[in-house]
C-alpha cells in the first residue's frame, strides 16, 4: 500500500510545492495537527453511543483534495510514528484509504452536492455532511476490500491465511456495519458542524466570499415588521398626550393642562406655552400631522398609512445608503 | 453523561500529553538503544519490523518479540508500562479482529461451544495467533524506536530513507502543534467543564463538541498566520536546512551488522 500511496504523495507535494514555502507550510501542519486533535474528540451520536471523526471531510472542503491528502497523511503519520496507533506497516494502507481516497471522495461529493447552491443555502451544510459520511465509508470499503482479498493472495501451503483471515463476503459487511452507522455519523456531524461554523465566521475559507444574512432570518424579520405595522393603530387606544410631547395649543386647553399636571406629579402646567416652544413649533410642519394625512378620516387607517410610509422611507434611505457605500467601495479597490 | 463526554475527551488529551512526556524522558535515558545513531536504529528496527511482517512462522515471530524484550530491558524501558501501553492495547484491538477467525476458519474442530454449532478450529487458532503475534511484534519494535529516540532526531534520520525535506519539516511542525493544540483543546474543555452545572442532552453535547471544534479551528488558522509571519520575520525564504550532525561510531557499525543479521535470519527462517 505504500507503493500505491507514494505516487499520490509525490503528486500532491509537486502540486503544493510552489505554495509550500509560503503560507501553505504552516497552514498544512496546523491543519494536520487540528485533524489529529479532533480525532480525540468524543462525539455523542443519536442513540447514546459516541464516535470519533477523522476530519477528512472538512479538510478536503477547506484545503482541496491535494493539500487535504497531505494534511490527513501527516496526522496519521504522527499517530502511527509517534503515538504508535495504527502501526508503521499499516500506515501506507491507512493513508491510502483515509487520506488519499477519503480526501478525493469528500471533495468530489461536496462539489457535486453543492453544485449551484447559494452561499447561504442549507444544501451546502448537507453537502458537507454527505462529504464526511461518504469519505469515511469509501475509506472503510477500500479497507474491507484490502482485508478481504488478503486470504486469496497470502496463504500458507495448507491454505491458512497469513495476514487478515476473512474473505470479502465477511470483511465488507463487518467493516461497513460500523462505518455506515457510527463512524460515518461522527464524520458527518463534525463536517457539517465545522462547515457551518466556518461559513459564519471564516466564509472565505470554505470558498464563500461573504455570506448574506440567511434568507430564513430575513424572512422572519419581514414577518415581525408586518405584525408591528398592523399593530400601530394600538396607539390610538392611549388617552391624553404623551408626556413631554405637548403642542403649544395643549397649554391653552384646560382639560389637557389638567392631564399634564396629573402626569407631572401634580406640578401645575404653565398657563401659556413656553415661549421657546411657541417660537419653534412652526419651524417644521409635518407632512402627516397626528399620524394621518388630511384626506384620511379613519384614525386607525391613518396610523397604518403613516407607519407604512415611515417604514418605506427608512427602507428607501437604507437602500440608497447601501448603493452609495457599495459604489465607493468599488472605487477604493484596485 | 453530560460531563461524561467532556471527561472522556479530556482523559484522551491527558493520555496523549503524558505519552509525549514519557517518550521525551525515556529517549534521554542512558540505555543501549538511546546510545545508538538514530539512522542505525531507524533502519535496523524497520528491517526487523519488515522481517516480522514477512514471517510465516510463529517461532520466528516469538524470537523477534524476545529480541524486542531484551532491547527494551537493555534500554531501561519499563516492561510494565510497555505491557500497559502497547501490548494490552494492541492485543485488545487485534484480538477483536482475529477472534471470529477462531470459528470461521474451516478445519479440524478442537473445541465445540456448549451452545450452538460453533467450534474453534485448529486452523482458526493458528490464524488468530499469527495475526496477534505479528501485530504485537511489529508494534513493540516500532515503539522501541520511538521511545528511545528524540522526535527531532528521528525526523532527521528519516532523510536517510530519502524522505523529502518538505515532509520532514511538515512532520516536525505538525508534531509541535499537535502538542500545543492538544493543550489548547484540553484547556477549553476543562474551562467549560468547570463552568457547567446540570446535564446536557445529546443534541447539546454534539453542539458543544462541534462548536469547540470550530473555535479550535479558528485558533488553528489564526496561529497558522502568526507562525507564517514569525517565519518570515526570522528570514524564512523557502530554503530548509537540517542540522544533520549524526556521526557513526564503532558501536553503531556493530549494531547495524547485528540488526542486519537478525533481520536476515528472521526472513530466511520465517519462510
Amino acid at each position: 500500500m505504500y507503493a500505491a500511496s507514494a505516487p499520490c504523495w509525490w503528486a500532491a507535494l509537486r502540486r503544493t510545492r510552489r505554495k509550500l514555502f509560503g503560507k501553505t507550510l504552516p497552514l498544512l501542519s496546523l491543519f494536520a495537527a487540528f485533524s489529529f486533535v479532533t480525532m480525540m474528540f468524543n462525539l455523542p451520536l443519536p442513540g447514546g453511543t459516541t464516535g470519533h471523526a477523522v476530519g477528512v471531510g472538512i479538510a478536503a472542503i477547506v484545503l482541496g483534495p491535494w493539500a487535504s491528502l497531505l494534511a490527513v497523511s501527516l496526522a496519521l503519520a504522527i499517530q502511527a510514528l509517534f503515538f504508535g496507533d495504527g502501526g508503521i506497516t499499516t500506515l501506507g494502507a491507512n493513508c491510502f484509504n483515509m487520506a488519499i481516497a477519503g480526501s478525493f471522495a469528500a471533495w468530489g461529493i461536496y462539489r457535486l452536492a453543492s453544485l449551484g447552491a447559494a452561499a447561504d443555502s442549507r444544501r451546502r451544510v448537507v453537502a458537507a455532511a454527505l462529504a464526511g459520511y461518504g469519505a469515511i465509508n469509501v475509506s472503510a470499503l477500500l479497507a474491507a476490500i484490502e482485508f478481504g482479498i488478503q486470504p486469496m493472495l497470502f496463504h500458507d501451503a495448507a491454505g491458512s491465511p497469513l495476514y487478515a483471515p476473512y474473505p470479502l463476503r465477511i470483511a465488507i459487511p463487518a467493516m461497513m456495519a460500523g462505518h455506515l452507522t457510527i463512524a460515518g455519523a461522527a464524520e458527518a456531524v463534525m463536517s457539517a458542524g465545522l462547515f457551518s461554523y466556518l461559513r459564519r465566521n471564516e466564509p472565505a475559507l470554505v470558498g464563500i466570499a461573504s455570506v448574506p444574512l440567511a434568507r430564513q432570518t430575513t424572512r422572519n424579520l419581514w414577518g415581525a415588521l408586518a405584525v408591528v405595522l398592523l399593530l400601530t393603530p394600538l396607539g390610538i387606544l392611549a388617552s391624553g398626550a404623551a408626556w413631554g410631547e405637548w403642542a403649544p395649543k395643549d397649554f391653552a386647553d384646560a382639560a389637557t393642562r389638567a392631564q399634564i399636571t396629573a402626569a407631572s406629579g401634580s406640578v401645575a402646567a404653565p398657563a401659556a406655552a413656553p415661549s421657546g416652544l411657541a417660537r419653534l413649533a412652526n419651524v417644521w410642519t409635518a407632512p402627516m400631522p397626528s399620524y394621518a394625512p388630511h384626506f384620511v378620516k379613519s384614525a386607525g387607517f391613518g396610523y397604518l398609512l403613516s407607519a407604512m410610509f415611515g417604514v418605506g422611507l427608512i427602507l428607501a434611505v437604507t437602500w440608497v445608503a447601501r448603493r452609495v457605500a457599495q459604489d465607493s467601495g468599488k472605487r477604493v479597490e484596485p | 453523561m453530560s460531563a461524561g463526554v467532556i471527561a472522556k475527551t479530556v482523559r484522551g488529551f491527558t493520555g496523549a500529553l503524558a505519552q509525549t512526556l514519557v517518550a521525551e524522558s525515556s529517549a534521554h535515558e542512558h540505555g543501549l538503544l538511546q546510545g545508538l545513531d538514530p539512522r542505525v536504529k531507524l533502519v535496523g528496527m524497520l528491517g526487523l519490523v519488515v522481517a516480522a511482517a514477512l514471517s510465516r512462522k510463529l517461532v520466528v515471530m516469538a524470537a523477534l518479540f524476545g529480541l524486542g524484550l531484551v532491547l527494551a530491558v537493555a534500554s531501561r524501558l519499563s516492561l510494565w508500562s510497555l505491557a500497559k501501553r502497547v501490548w494490552l492495547v494492541a492485543f485488545g484491538f487485534t484480538f477483536m479482529i482475529a477472534a471470529p477467525a477462531l470459528f470461521l476458519t474451516p478445519g479440524e474442530a478442537v473445541y465445540r461451544l456448549p451452545v450452538g454449532s460453533l467450534a474453534i478450529t485448529a486452523q482458526g487458532m493458528r490464524s488468530a495467533l499469527v495475526l496477534v503475534a505479528r501485530v504485537e511484534t511489529a508494534v513493540t519494535l516500532s515503539t522501541l524506536l520511538v521511545l528511545t529516540t528524540p522526535w527531532m532526531h528521528l525526523l532527521k534520520a528519516l532523510r536517510t530513507l530519502m524522505v523529502p525535506v518538505e515532509v520532514i519539516i511538515l512532520l516536525a511542525m505538525t508534531h509541535r502543534y499537535v502538542v500545543l493544540l492538544t493543550e489548547t483543546a484540553n484547556a477549553m474543555f476543562e474551562s467549560r467543564r468547570s463552568r457547567m452545572v446540570g446535564r446536557l442532552n445529546g443534541h447539546e453535547q454534539r453542539r458543544l463538541m462541534v462548536n469547540t471544534g470550530g473555535v479550535l479551528l479558528s485558533k488553528t488558522l489564526e496561529m497558522g498566520n502568526q507562525v507564517f509571519l514569525a517565519m518570515q520575520a526570522r528570514g524564512f525564504r523557502g530554503e530548509v536546512r537540517l542540522l544533520t550532525d549524526f556521526r557513526m561510531r564503532g558501536w553503531d557499525y556493530v549494531a547495524i551488522c547485528g540488526f542486519a543479521a537478525a533481520a536476515t535470519a528472521a526472513v530466511v527462517a520465517g519462510r
